[in-house]
């Protein structure tokens, strides 16, 4: 049960949390839009990879699941893929690229101070751009909030990964401001 | 230097919200919903402060400098109770309530999950409500976000506290939404 008295406590994860307090549930949905469907030269499959490695590392079991599970979604590549991110990636085809910024974000989730001048140049010499390396910074910050958000208060979530199938579908393809 | 080609007459996150407008807009209104608008029971100082000390967990020099200089300022211009947030919350002269609070947001801070039953009772035991336990947490969490992101790209952070003091004096007054002034670097370089 959650730290907190919410309206609907069949609601998991970050859901239930939006549901108990829309003055923020507004602007954390506006971003999670803008990062992950948004205009983007990253893809939304390869921005959902970043979003469910970065909460796996920091251990938050429905931000993963469901982020992996939109990857899912938006890649067609199968269920595996939820797996395999926690593994580091060793049986999806992923760019170098998409490998540099990874470790970006790896060091972001540790602190920001982390991230140093030869990671940045690691990416750059993979193809990524200034735009590109901007928002896998903030896409791993963000998830730094989302997931102690979502355990800060001991909100629940669903075990199995075929519980998220569905969840990941409509993050894909309705997004997040219409959930 | 930042990690990225930033504006240069301004610093730290007002340098990514220059950057990124699209993102910029929803960030701003998450800082304004948590730290400035009217709350049923925490003042704007009391979550200044909070997000001040997750701030100096996470060593985000410009983020617990401008927060520290915004509490100040919503706190009558008192920032001996900044420093001593910093230093030491128990010891700081803030309610209990504060303290349990600022207690549950290091927690935060150092992971979700290792906020505990117990933690929230004794923040319940000293007066702290459903909305102020799940705003101090939201608020600690964001902070790991914005200091990430801070730090992560390397933005410029003056050393410079006549400065923070200029600039936290216009967010305790306007909130976050307003235009932030720029700064004359050769001018900010010759005063050091």
């Amino acid at each position: 049960m959650a730290h907190i008295k919410l309206q609907n406590e069949e609601l998991p994860g970050i859901v239930g949390l939006l549901d108990y307090r829309p003055e923020t549930a507004k602007p954390l949905l506006d971003l999670a839009e803008t990062l992950l469907r948004g205009p983007s030269s990253l893809t939304s499959g390869e921005r959902e990879i970043i979003a469910a490695s970065v909460s796996y590392w920091n251990q938050c079991h429905f931000c993963h699941t469901s982020h992996a599970a939109a990857a899912v979604a938006h890649l067609k590549s199968g269920i595996n893929l939820i797996d395999d991110i926690k593994a580091g990636l060793p049986d999806t085809p992923v760019s170098t690229k998409l490998r540099a910024l990874l470790h970006i974000a790896h060091q972001v989730q540790g602190n920001g101070k982390n991230v140093t001048e030869d990671d940045v140049a690691a990416a750059r010499a993979e193809g990524a751009t200034d735009n590109e390396i901007h928002d896998t910074v903030l896409i791993a910050a963000a998830f730094c909030m989302y997931n102690r958000y979502v355990d800060g208060l001991g909100t629940w979530a669903p075990g199995p990964n075929e519980a998220y199938v569905e969840m990941g579908e409509r993050m894909a393809h309705v997004g997040y401001v219409r959930y | 230097m930042p990690h990225i080609n930033l504006p240069h007459e301004f610093p730290g996150i007002r340098s990514l919200f220059m950057y990124r407008p699209e993102t910029a807009a929803p960030l701003n209104s998450l800082v304004q919903t948590l730290l400035h608008n009217p709350h049923p029971s925490l003042s704007a100082g009391e979550r200044e402060l909070i997000a001040t000390y997750v701030s100096g967990l996470n060593t985000c020099k410009y983020c617990t400098s401008i927060h520290g200089a915004i509490a100040q300022h919503q706190l009558g211009n008192n920032a001996a109770i900044v420093k001593q947030v910093l230093a030491d919350p128990e010891s700081a002269p803030i309610s209990n309530k504060l303290k349990a609070l600022l207690k549950i947001a290091a927690s935060v801070q150092a992971g979700g999950k290792n906020v505990t039953i117990a933690d929230v009772e004794f923040a319940r035991e000293q007066g702290a409500t459903d909305i102020d336990i799940h705003d101090t947490v939201l608020i600690a969490a964001a902070f790991c976000m914005y200091n990430r992101y801070v730090d992560g790209l390397a933005t410029w952070q003056p050393d410079n506290d006549e400065l923070y003091d200029k600039m936290g004096e216009q967010r305790a007054r306007e909130g976050y939404l307003t235009a932030p002034f720029k700064i004359n670097r050769t001018e900010e370089l010759q005063n050091l």
